[in-house]
């Protein structure tokens, strides 16, 4: 009994957590108004609430068209990418996997290269984006091919199997497109811009065009907790306790990957988010999904909020991106989750 | 009561066969056990049972074909124990045996506090509360075989399958085990098949036993006339005594093929 009290405080704990860190992203940036008046003009927005907190007109566009939009985006980003890898190693029944190391992120970067390649000025006005659709597109080509290769040599369930898969994919993508941008090299500017992301340049309309994408995707992997843990178990102990293993892998990965590639269109390739931030979390409060994949999506939001800051504040000569600082602290990570899974590698 | 019937009942991967045309009826309530040689397909018998290998014939249960059947429909008739389950380390003895109630949740529903009281009752009737919260890494081979039996019974599922469920344990948890599974079906009228290596253990807790070979039914009935020397020397290769108790227990006992000092 005293467990399950102190467990129904992490979610609350972590909401509070999130709230402190997207103040705390909203009142740091170089230009803008004094730190101590961000939360008096947040309360001024409240319905039914009117303070004066003193912020010119020009910083108070700073905070609501710079700022801001930049903290959600991190947020939104941070949530589906940790959600994404929590879900794919459930299904996956594999502590090291990621959308990053699935071929996920190459292939949604295939998939957008085409579409600027072939031509994106025109498809800019479209009244559907094309961008995400595409990589959507190519990143659940990577990720299927991955599974299938991992399946094809043995079980897909042996860890290194699926890992090395989603090496040689990643690896097949990357060429492709390499290739394309060498016989289109006007448009190299522009995909490298994309690969890069542009968190630090976010406005209100990156939030729109990921927003639905992350709504529909993160509702899918939220309903599939329970399912989760029931996979746990393993295919055949699943399938005779009534789950119907192959339906539930598929649409998870499809949910998941369908995310993941709306994010990365915008935010650029960051990775190890979704390796780092589910481990974090199982190792506080447990892995039963249940818990697992909610506290996921918090702590994932918190947890980039944060990691961009670095990049906002060293913005001299040039600012360091996100990606670069989730590595700095994912790649030693990574390292520790390899050792203290070394069996699971067998 | 619900009765298990086979009829023609094939299982095969790609070339080789495993189960061939195997017929029988398990009556409701009886405890049917398969013995044989590794290799004979026992399990693979308990897996077609259990929808997991597709197999050519006919399953009925209480006359209705298994086939018809979704796989949830299935799991609400069929509670499996594998030979050697999966058990997360880090999952709790409660979470682990409320998995048993997913055939009765909806895809994106979750347990009621009814599951969960049921769930509760079963690790009581068990012996098992005191562990309920305990991860699953932590407890004894003795205690997880408990576990894995609680949650089939979560199941609520008249027939129970149970592939060598006693493979892992010692001798006392062995009996203590067997003696659980045939109390359980006392009380709750289950139908039991299981496969068994322990010969005596086989013909001592089932109603009849059905010795396979290469995949055939080659002798099938009570323990006392499928325990034979001749037969078990003819199918498992071996050279055994078999001694008969006064009440009625079968002892199979190997021998060596030097004789003890």
């Amino acid at each position: 009994m005293i467990e399950s009290t102190r467990r129904s405080w992490w979610l609350p704990g972590a909401g509070l957590l999130l709230a402190v860190a997207f103040l705390f992203g909203a009142m740091i940036g170089p230009a803008g108004p004094d730190w101590w008046r961000v939360p008096l003009e947040l309360l001024d927005r409240l319905p039914f609430v009117s303070i004066d907190s003193g912020v010119s007109p020009l910083e108070s566009s700073v905070l609501w068209e710079i700022r801001m939009p930049r903290v959600v985006l991190a947020a939104l980003v941070g949530s589906m990418l940790s959600l994404a890898g929590a879900s794919y190693q459930g299904v996956f029944r594999n502590p090291l996997v990621d959308p990053y190391l699935l071929g996920v992120a190459a292939g949604a970067g295939l998939g957008a290269t085409l579409v600027i390649v072939v031509n994106r000025t025109a498809t800019e006005s479209w009244p559907i984006d094309p961008l995400p659709l595409a990589a959507f597109i190519g990143g659940l080509l990577a990720v299927l091919l991955t599974y299938l290769v991992g399946a094809a040599f043995g079980a897909a369930r042996v860890s290194a199997t699926l890992v090395l898969a989603g090496v040689a994919v990643t690896s097949l993508a990357t060429a492709i497109q390499t290739f394309i941008l060498q016989r289109n090299s006007e448009v190299v500017r522009q995909v490298y811009s994309w690969i890069l992301g542009r968190l630090s340049t976010a406005t209100w309309s990156d939030v729109r065009l990921v927003l639905p994408y992350v709504i529909v995707s993160s509702g899918v992997l939220l309903a599939h907790r329970r399912l989760l843990d029931v996979m746990r178990i393993g295919d055949d102990e699943a399938q005779s306790l009534g789950a119907r293993v192959d339906r539930i892998r598929l649409t998870v990965v499809v949910a998941a990957t369908l995310g993941t590639s709306a994010v990365v269109s915008v935010s650029g390739l960051i990775g190890f988010v979704g390796i780092m931030v589910p481990h974090l979390v199982r190792f506080l409060a447990g892995a039963s999904y249940r818990r697992l994949l909610p506290l996921t999506v918090m702590v994932g939001a918190t947890f980039l909020i944060v990691a961009d800051v670095p990049g906002r504040i060293l913005s001299d000569p040039a600012e360091t991106p996100i990606g670069v600082v989730t590595a700095f602290l994912g790649a030693p990570f990574f390292i520790i989750v390899l050792r203290s899974r070394q069996g699971a590698l067998r | 009561m619900t009765s298990l019937a086979f009829s023609s009942l094939t299982v095969s991967y790609g070339d080789s066969v495993a189960v061939d045309s195997f017929s029988d009826v398990v009556r409701p309530g009886e405890w049917l056990c398969l013995i044989g040689p590794n290799g004979a397909g026992k399990s693979s018998l308990l897996r077609s049972v259990a929808g997991l290998v597709k197999y050519q014939g006919q399953i009925t249960v209480d006359g209705a074909s298994l086939d018809l059947r979704s796989t949830r429909r299935r799991a609400e008739l069929i509670a499996h124990v594998p030979q050697s389950p999966v058990l997360p380390d880090d999952m709790t003895a409660f979470e682990y045996v409320l998995l048993g109630r997913n055939p009765y949740v909806s895809y994106f529903g979750s347990e009621t506090k009814h599951d969960r009281e049921l769930v509760r009752q079963i690790l009581e009737r068990l012996d098992v509360s005191e562990f309920a919260q305990r991860r699953l890494g932590t407890l004894s081979g003795g205690e997880r075989q408990r576990i894995v039996i609680a949650r089939a019974l979560a199941q609520e599922a008249p027939i129970l399958l149970l592939d060598e469920p006693t493979s892992a344990l010692d001798i006392g948890h062995q009996q203590q085990a067997l003696e659980l599974v045939d109390r359980l079906r006392r009380e709750h009228g289950f139908t039991v098949l299981s496969a068994m290596h322990d010969l005596t253990l086989a013909g001592l807790y089932s109603d009849r036993l059905v010795l396979l070979h290469h995949g055939y039914c080659v002798s099938s009935g009570p323990a006392d006339e499928v325990l034979r020397a001749e037969t078990l020397s003819e199918f498992y290769g071996v050279s055994v005594t078999v001694h008969r108790d006064p009440d009625g227990t079968v002892v199979v006992v190997p021998r060596r093929s030097t004789p003890l000092a």
